[in-house]
């Protein structure tokens, strides 16, 4: 572990255009003026709908492509210098490996670019294995591997050097819930073990489950940095009651959802009291009621419809 | 900092025998066994003749033919198949990667040509010829078909770096094709004795691979000794000329944004 002090991540003004179109290039921004602080041991999670840029940054930090402007920092070091990749640990969306090899054989060869001796490198390939849960698929060719498999490979090849920093492009991705669970407990497990996860994904429960901090980005703009429940603001937006009636008042009919023998309506934080007065009239059991507040799903829905009419204007300028 | 070139290579290699690619030995051991049987029924005194120009010829066509289709796809393979951004994550130059994959395709043609030697051995031996001392010329002529090899693989992996594998086949093609006629483009050139053409077709002859002195398989073929002079010349031309298009790869390669 190299000695270091001040964030993580420390990311100013990425930029990244690219050239568009065969015979009249035009450049498209894919990432605009990207400026973000990570610190060490925080679970990031980078949020955005697909092409807002979340797999350029990743790209851009590990050095797959180069910024049109802007720079970054990996635990001190430039994105530029090599010797920054022995604290970090990537995982490519979709990762797809050489499928000629076994997992055993693919993570042997990854670590011997950490400079193991060959003991060592031979135990950690063994304890990787288990932990990602595919000792007994150690020596299978990887051609031989379901999604869910190759994306526990990719997880343990980004984690098998006992990197300070790991990055996942959607980890989640493919998997089914018993995987993702999986995934969960390992970036549980590594953000106890004091290490620095930053992960994409648009998948917004896990990123409210796992983060102490989200980023938001939306057609190459950073839209917001904190803590989900930040991001969202706490406004109570509403209120949820949860109750058993043998009949719903008339006028509640058609705004009330029944689950099973219960009903949930959502209602006005004004017109809460005269609700629950109305329903004690009916003598409903009143189970719970709780306050409503957006969700990252409703301000993640929100920057696309405004994308969508951004988009729309843009065809439709009248 | 280990260079990390080495485990690429051995990779590299390794895929290529997974990926069966020393099948073509089974056919070149095919051919050397029907040619030995058949030289012996029908070439009374001239066996050595045809079986080793058969031989040796056959060891360059199927050498440039491996050279040529894997090296193009060397680089190219990795990006498509994104097995790259995973291994550019680990601490590694992208000049160890392509150094790597380089150095792993020659040695799968140096197993691969090594393999078929031992076959054009085997074929002499059966026809009943007994092994001479100027017989190292035809080691000598398999040396140089490894050299001419090393030329060939490195200008695919240059060409794969930034184009398609049917694009990088082609200018691969015409460079090795170039290569061989580069004398006669410079002999062409002073022919016509117009300043402009000779300075362009002395350029050329400068610019291209030689391939014309790599060629020995007649002097083999006739027990005819190779100067060792053309020996290290040979070296010494493909170390150098091959570093410089390896760099140029390299040069190119660096700053290449993987889409």
């Amino acid at each position: 572990m190299s000695a270091m002090s001040g964030p993580a991540i420390e990311i100013l003004g990425l930029t990244k255009d690219y050239a568009v179109g065969f015979w009249r290039k035009r450049m498209r921004r894919s990432l605009d003026n990207l400026t973000l602080q990570i610190e060490e041991g925080e679970v990031f999670g980078f949020l955005g709908p697909n092409g807002a840029g979340k797999t350029t940054t990743l790209k851009l930090l590990m050095g797959l492509i180069f910024p049109t402007a802007g720079k970054a920092r990996i635990r001190g070091r430039s994105i530029e210098d090599v010797r920054m990749h022995r604290d970090i640990g990537f995982m490519p969306e979709q990762p797809y490996f050489y499928d000629y090899l076994t997992a055993r054989e693919l993570l042997d060869y990854y670590a011997r670019f950490s400079n193991f001796a060959t003991a060592e490198r031979r135990g950690r390939v063994v304890k990787t294995l288990s932990r990602v849960g595919l000792s007994e698929a150690a020596d299978l060719q990887l051609r031989k591997f379901s999604k869910g498999m190759l994306q526990r490979v990719g997880i343990a090849q980004a984690i098998l050097h006992d990197p300070q920093v790991i990055f996942l492009d959607e980890p989640m991705s493919g998997l089914d819930p018993v995987g993702r669970l999986e995934v969960r407990d390992i970036i549980l497990d590594l953000k106890k073990q004091g290490r620095t996860v930053f992960f994409s994904t648009h998948i917004l429960s896990d990123a409210e489950m796992l983060c102490d901090r989200v980023g938001v980005l939306h057609l190459g703009k950073l839209q917001g940095v904190g803590a989900p429940e930040e991001i969202v603001s706490i406004e109570v937006v509403g209120m949820e009651i949860l109750f058993e009636a043998r009949a719903l008042p008339a006028n509640l009919t058609g705004r009330a959802t029944k689950i099973g023998k219960r009903y949930r309506i959502a209602v006005q934080e004004a017109e809460l009291y005269a609700t629950l007065e109305l329903l004690r009239g009916h003598e409903a059991r009143i189970l719970s009621v709780s306050p409503v507040r957006p969700t990252l799903e409703d301000y993640f829905m929100q920057l696309v419809r405004g994308q969508h009419s951004s988009e729309a204007a843009e065809v439709n300028p009248q | 900092m280990k260079i990390m070139s080495g485990a690429v290579a051995i990779n590299t290699f390794r895929e290529a025998v997974r990926d069966r690619v020393l099948y073509n030995l089974v056919i070149f051991a095919l051919m050397m066994i029907g040619a030995a049987i058949l030289v012996g029924q029908i070439s009374i005194g001239i066996e050595r003749l045809v079986i080793i120009n058969l031989g040796l010829s056959a060891i360059s066509i199927f050498g440039l033919i491996m050279a040529i289709f894997m090296g193009v796809g060397l680089v190219y393979k990795e990006i498509e198949k994104r097995t790259l951004y995973s291994l550019l994550s680990k601490p590694i130059y992208r000049w160890e990667f392509l150094v790597g994959k380089y150095g792993g395709l020659l040695l799968t043609l140096g197993v691969n040509t090594s393999l078929m030697a031992l076959g054009l051995a085997a074929a002499l031996f059966y026809v009943g010829r007994p092994f001479l001392r100027s017989d190292v010329s035809i080691v000598v002529a398999i040396y140089f078909i490894l050299l001419e090899l090393a030329l060939v693989t490195a200008f695919a992996l240059f060409f794969s770096c930034f184009s398609s594998p049917m694009l990088s086949t082609l200018f691969t093609l015409g460079i090795y094709v170039a290569g061989i006629f580069a004398k006669g483009i410079h002999d062409f050139g002073e022919l016509t004795h117009n300043p402009a053409i000779e300075g362009t077709t002395r350029a050329l002859y400068f610019l291209l691979p030689n391939f014309h002195n790599f060629n020995v398989i007649a002097a083999a073929a006739h027990g005819e000794s190779v100067p060792f002079s053309l020996v290290w010349q040979n070296t010494l031309y493909t170390t150098l000329y091959g570093a410089l298009v390896l760099l140029g790869a390299s040069a190119v390669f660096s700053r290449r944004n993987l889409k």
